[in-house]
């Protein structure tokens, strides 16, 4: 894999749209001059400066596909954070929002890397996996993958339609709720275990490529059951953010 | 010149002293935790300290051997290029000047290599004169495996990327070897106070 080697320089892009995503999550659409192109799974940070100069840094993933026309970010609202909850609350379609990017050279994948894929999140985890998918999509690719995603509730699921078409594309979309399922709920609802990833597969001996990303401990419980299945800790790439990604 | 971004004013902490807090960095309670991978786990048995490469001699501890050294309990701010700090932190461990104590190199480099395959490389005048630790204990208790033990490089004037995860020795170097993150651009150095987040910074 080559890496664009561009200097990651501050951009000031223009904001076109602000959209809820979820029950606290919103998805920004930026147009960002001379953006430099990125890799799926990859992040951004983001800098914001109050009138007294005082500034505020946070790195947030791409969700958007290399191949889409702007760059999309998704960000969870954090109740005591400081930065989602500008994003969340405040901005909106023709705000200036500063950036630099792209970051994160490992936790990437693209269409040339192969697969079969396994796609496992915790909440918002999910987006810089949906940035695989869609780049899957939109590179019309049919590798072998699996996504099985963990989140609280039906209505914190991102990207809910979206994935739920993904199946016509060959992608397996399972769903585990933790904290409670609507009525008539055919898919999982409880913690991710060794049981259900066998379910999801593909097994280790297919060599899949593993990305988990959530929350820390949903993300070392998982990464050490995939161990325990005899997958190849170097073939698990992992991301992991706590509740201090403000 | 940054712009003003509208609307924005800011939550700031009360309480931190900001003269201890590096440029984009932000103060955090909780001890994140970010690795590229699952968390290694090695038995206390398995467990060696090698101090190799280009010296006059390799020298290998065993974990008894290793935590019967001098040991120091000392207390750092420790800053992630991931932007939180955690300031006054309290660990235990064994100095590098220590473990480099009879050590006869004219390295001038050292590349940490850890479980896990992970590697850093790091200029030997930021790993001596006090500056950094192989530290097991954290706040008082055994070092937890999610935080790099049983036991992890810590070279707190560096972002802590630098203070490699579950290391298990270094090597010296009479050349800069560019170790994970470093060929994945971050910064080769990486000083929190000049913002050395990414190559190009």
């Amino acid at each position: 894999m080559t890496l664009p080697r561009v200097p990651l320089v501050w951009r000031v892009g223009t904001v076109v749209a602000v959209r809820p995503e979820a029950a606290r999550a919103k998805t920004i659409v930026v147009e960002v001059p001379d953006w430099p192109g990125h890799l799926a799974g990859q992040h951004v940070d983001v800098r914001l400066t109050a009138e007294d100069g005082y500034q505020a840094e946070r790195s947030y993933s791409i969700a958007s596909a290399p191949e889409d026309e702007s760059l999309a970010l998704t960000v969870e609202r954090i109740d005591d954070g400081e930065v989602s909850l500008y994003l969340c609350d405040e901005l909106r379609a023709g705000d200036e929002l500063e950036l630099r990017g792209p970051i994160g050279g490992y936790f990437t994948w693209q269409v040339a890397d192969g697969g079969p894929l396994l796609l496992l999140a915790g909440g918002s985890g999910v987006v810089p996996l949906a940035a695989m998918l869609r780049h899957r999509t939109a590179r019309g690719s049919r590798v072998d993958t699996r996504l099985l995603l963990s989140a609280g509730s039906w209505d914190d699921l991102l990207y809910r339609d979206e994935l739920g078409r993904l199946g016509r594309d060959g992608v397996a979309v399972h769903y585990t709720l933790t904290r409670g399922a609507p009525p008539h709920w055919s898919g999982w609802s409880r913690r991710v275990d060794a049981e259900m990833l066998r379910e999801v597969g593909p097994g280790p001996r297919t060599q899949p490529r593993v990305f988990v990303c959530g929350p820390t401990p949903l993300v070392e419980h998982v990464a050490n059951l995939l161990v325990g299945l005899g997958h190849d800790p170097r073939l698990v790439k992992t991301e992991r953010f706590g509740p201090t990604g403000g | 010149m940054a712009p003003v971004s509208r609307g924005f004013r800011g939550r700031r902490r009360q309480g931190v002293d900001a003269s201890r807090v590096p440029p984009g960095q932000y103060v955090v309670d909780d001890f994140p935790v970010l690795s590229a991978g699952p968390t290694p786990q090695t038995g206390l048995d398995d467990w060696t300290f090698t101090i190799g490469g280009s010296l006059d001699e390799e020298r290998t501890w065993s974990w008894e051997q290793f935590v019967a050294l001098p040991g120091e309990t000392f207390t750092v701010d420790i800053h992630c290029v991931t932007k939180w700090s955690k300031l006054g932190t309290i660990w235990t461990g064994v100095s590098v000047d220590r473990l480099l104590e009879d050590v006869d190199t004219a390295a001038e480099f050292v590349s940490a290599f850890c479980d896990g395959g992970y590697t850093t490389n790091l200029p030997l005048e930021d790993v001596t004169d006090g500056q950094a630790w192989i530290a097991y204990a954290f706040d008082g208790e055994p070092l937890e495996a999610e935080h790099g033990g049983p036991a992890r490089l810590l070279v707190p004037h560096l972002y802590l990327w630098k203070s490699a995860k579950w290391v298990r020795g270094l090597t010296l170097l009479d050349h800069d070897e560019p170790g994970f993150w470093e060929t994945l651009g971050y910064h080769n150095r990486g000083d929190p106070w000049n913002e050395e987040r990414y190559w190009s910074d």
